[in-house]
């Protein structure tokens, strides 16, 4: 049983800590969340040329380091940490586990390489204006023109990095079921797409529309379902990681300034009051890695019920964990925590946002318990 | 999630699978689950079962050969505990002595005391109880005040401890004392090892909120201990005591959490048989209390992890008490909230189902081994690093 860290494990978090700590410092945050793009090309290729990130857990067959998942949420948790802009959670988490999961040899071999040498900025294109993450909010159409070709109609919206994604993986409804499909953005005519201002500027979402986009199929048609639950279930893992390195963050800073700021001529964190926050801060921190970390030691066991009720588990979770340390810390620094000049409502924004990337903690609970038969 | 602790193992823990199937039969089958780390029931029963586990070697699983244990390794202790919580075998009457104690004299006693008090341990013969706490000393152990002074090559050791758990039961008891009686604070405390049967001890037991009278308050009056019962040095009692509070914090929660475990199983098939699932709040609270003992189980999972592979714990050691205790008492809310009337209805003299006694007991887990308020006191200065609060 592997569920501690070995030393290779604690160099890659280093390694991507500090490349973070200099690519993605607060100056660097706030510059992508005022850019209506929030994207860093340079900074993109570096990740990749430099540290292989895009493609740490894609097999080596497609052009990736063939890592597991629990080095893909070391770079998660180091992510969120940093707060890092960009599509990295979109193309990693979501795209390339989409194309990962589906059940189509030749576009694993025709698109993975690309998202790992950090040519390609993918996402996966599945909400709808219901803002529903299952089979029933799937309502976009495709299908198959006089030729045989695959044509998209509809909106997708809440997308993550869908305004400046090269590769769209959508989820699209056709007569025999829930399909999924690949645009590629720049060779295509037919597309809309309008970024979305967004409460949380460190994630960008856009809305796009669908008319009569020529699109190519990934997969049988209409068995595309099981591959997309499970897509999205690593991704919940994945984001719980990013969550519980945002709410370490949160915590250092809350511990940072409760140990310089001073009232009636004590630090701060020597009163209770701060002390037992932090301390429970901590606590929960503390439990979401256990339900975090619970997941990609899951998602590398490969057992498909654990990886099931333990990416519901985390994602109900952490996502709660993460909004309240967030709270928290703004409330250990007083009103300069509630200025925008200070980076606490940043993570708390975040932690707002991550909270329903994925789906609700409330749905997660549902979810757990239908997979627990509760 | 069946655990697997790898092929090294895997024969020990077959070994340890075989014997418990073979002799947790009879009246010790009918014991399962009875019993925790406050709950004295079926005392004489857990006795005859641990006397039993010795027979067997299975008390001091990882203690040195020399003095009767078994000399395996962390992991095979580890594996053994498991395995016992897995077939809800019942709580060790002995854990005292054997979780406590025993680990303290391996860490810091004399050879002498080690050989004197650890086979006697293993061989379920001497029963221990904790004397740290006193009237005026709970939280703040510092300021203990039962004295002991030098005669001769004795000690003699006076005032009063109390909330002694299974201190009724005790044949000798562990005593944080004040050695020099001009010290303050922590300093000048030394660890003593006192024979309760001598006149100048008194033990009085002390009913718990449950009804049971398990735990003690013990009267020291010019109690006599020879010269060599100091576990440490002289003067240096609060170093032995906060090793032995490091270690009271740190192992018991492996096995409790299994427990736990069963108890949001039950949670579940009671709220299926009463419908409570089809209520939305109710089945969110459900859900949580799963929750919570799938992460405790994952949290002591990654520490042993850690423990193991001969890493320091992490963050995660010092709060999982906190967690755990403080869960578990909303699964025991949450239990008995579903349980309904019915469940607010007890036996003759005050008999409480485990539902109820699990519930009443748990109340404690916030306050011994350290409160929350102390725990969260631990984790800000110890973890995180924050200014301490102004002492007197
Ligand atoms: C079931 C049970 C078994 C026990 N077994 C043993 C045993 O075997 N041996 C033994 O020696 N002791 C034992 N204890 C005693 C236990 O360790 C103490 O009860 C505990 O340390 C609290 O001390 P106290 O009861 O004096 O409460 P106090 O210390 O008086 O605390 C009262 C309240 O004040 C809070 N408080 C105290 N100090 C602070 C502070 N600095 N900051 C914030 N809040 C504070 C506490 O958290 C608590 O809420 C047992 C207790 C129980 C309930």
């Amino acid at each position: 049983m592997d569920l501690t860290f070995s030393e290779e494990q604690d160099e890659l978090r280093k390694v991507v800590r500090s490349f973070l700590a200099k690519h993605s410092d607060e100056a660097a945050v706030r510059r992508l969340a005022a850019d209506p793009q929030g994207h860093d090309p340079v900074v993109w290729r570096r990740m990749a040329g430099e540290l292989g990130l895009q493609g740490l857990a894609v097999p080596e067959e497609y052009g990736g380091s063939g890592f597991g998942y629990v080095d893909l949420g070391i770079v998660f948790e180091e992510a969120g940490r940093a707060l890092l802009g960009g599509p990295y959670f979109a193309t990693v988490a979501l795209a390339a586990e989409a194309l990962l999961r589906c059940a189509d040899e030749q576009a694993r071999h025709e698109l993975l390489p690309g998202i790992a040498s950090g040519e390609t900025v993918a996402t996966l294109a599945l909400t709808e204006d219901v803002g529903r993450w299952d089979e029933q909010g799937i309502g976009l159409t495709a299908v198959r023109d006089e030729t045989g070709a695959w044509q998209l109609t509809g909106v997708k919206t809440y997308v993550p990095d869908g305004h400046l994604a090269d590769l769209l993986l959508v989820a699209a409804r056709t007569p025999s079921g829930i399909s999924l499909l690949a645009v590629e953005t720049a060779r295509t005519p037919g597309l809309t797409r309008t970024p979305l201002p967004t409460l949380d500027q460190t994630r960008k979402q856009a809305r796009i529309e669908f008319r009569d986009t020529p699109a190519r199929l990934l997969g049988p048609e209409g068995t595309a379902w099981p591959a997309l639950a499970r897509t999205l279930a690593t991704a919940a893992v994945l984001l719980s990681a990013e969550q519980v390195g945002g709410a370490a963050a949160a915590l250092d800073a809350a511990v940072e300034y409760a140990k310089i700021r001073e009232q009636y001529g004590r630090p701060i964190g020597s009163f209770q009051g701060i002390k037992h926050k932090c301390a429970d801060m901590l606590m929960d921190i503390e439990s979401a890695r256990s339900a975090a970390y619970g997941g990609l030691w899951a998602l590398d066991a490969g057992d498909e019920t654990e990886i099931a009720i333990a990416a519901a588990l985390a994602q109900a979770f952490c996502s709660e964990a993460f909004t309240k340390v967030a709270a928290d810390n703004i409330q250990v620094h007083g009103g300069i925590g509630f200025t925008w000049e200070h980076p606490a409502h940043l993570y708390l924004k975040r932690a707002k946002s991550s909270e329903v990337l994925l789906g609700t903690p409330s749905y997660h609970r549902e979810l757990l318990a239908a997979r627990l038969g509760i | 999630m069946e655990l697997d602790f790898g092929p090294a193992v895997r024969d020990f823990r077959d070994e340890v699978r075989d014997w418990l199937a073979d002799h947790l039969v009879g009246e010790f089958a009918e014991h399962r689950g009875v019993g925790g780390p406050t709950d004295g029931a079926a005392w004489e029963v857990r006795l005859a079962w641990d006397r039993e586990l010795s027979a067997g070697g299975w008390l001091g699983v990882g203690w040195p050969e020399e003095y009767g244990g078994r000399g395996l390794g962390l992991l095979e202790e580890i594996v053994f505990e498991y395995e016992y919580a897995r077939v809800n075998a019942p709580y060790r009457a002995t854990v005292n002595a054997l979780d406590l104690l025993g680990p303290m004299l391996l860490k810091m006693g004399s050879e002498a005391q080690k050989k004197r008090f650890l086979p006697p341990i293993l061989a379920v013969e001497e029963l221990w109880g904790q004397g740290f706490s006193e009237p005026g000393a709970g939280s703040d152990l510092a300021s203990v005040r039962t004295r002991a002074e030098r005669d001769g090559d004795e000690w003699v050791v006076s005032g009063q401890k109390v909330w002694t758990s299974f201190g009724i039961h005790a044949d000798w008891v562990y005593v944080l004392t004040r050695t020099d009686p001009q010290s303050a604070r922590h300093k000048g405390l030394s660890m003593l090892l006192v024979p309760t049967d001598q006149p100048g001890v008194e033990i009085r037991p002390i009913r718990n909120l449950a009804g049971q009278d398990e735990f003690a308050e013990i009267f020291l009056s010019d109690a006599r201990t020879g010269a060599d019962m100091v576990v440490g040095e002289v003067g240096q009692g609060w170093r032995t005591a906060m090793a032995t509070l490091g270690i009271e914090r740190g192992t018991t929660l492996l096995p409790q959490q299994l427990t736990f475990e069963r108890e949001a199983e039950a949670l579940i098939d009671l709220a299926r048989e009463r419908g409570a699932l089809d209520d939305p709040m109710l089945r969110r609270r459900i859900v949580d209390a799963w929750i919570s003992v799938r992460i405790m189980r994952t949290t002591n999972l990654r520490t042993i992890a850690e423990l193991t592979a001969g890493r320091t714990a992490g963050a995660q050691a010092t709060t999982a008490k906190l967690y755990a205790s403080t869960r578990h008492q909303q699964l025991g809310r949450l239990a008995t909230e579903l349980a309904g009337p019915a469940g607010q209805i007890v036996g003759e003299d005050y008999a409480l189902d485990r539902r109820q006694r699990s519930f009443l007991l748990a109340l404690a887990e916030t306050i011994y081994g350290g409160s929350s308020e102390i725990q969260r006191n631990i984790i800000g200065e110890q973890v995180l690093g924050l200014p301490k609060e102004p002492r007197p």
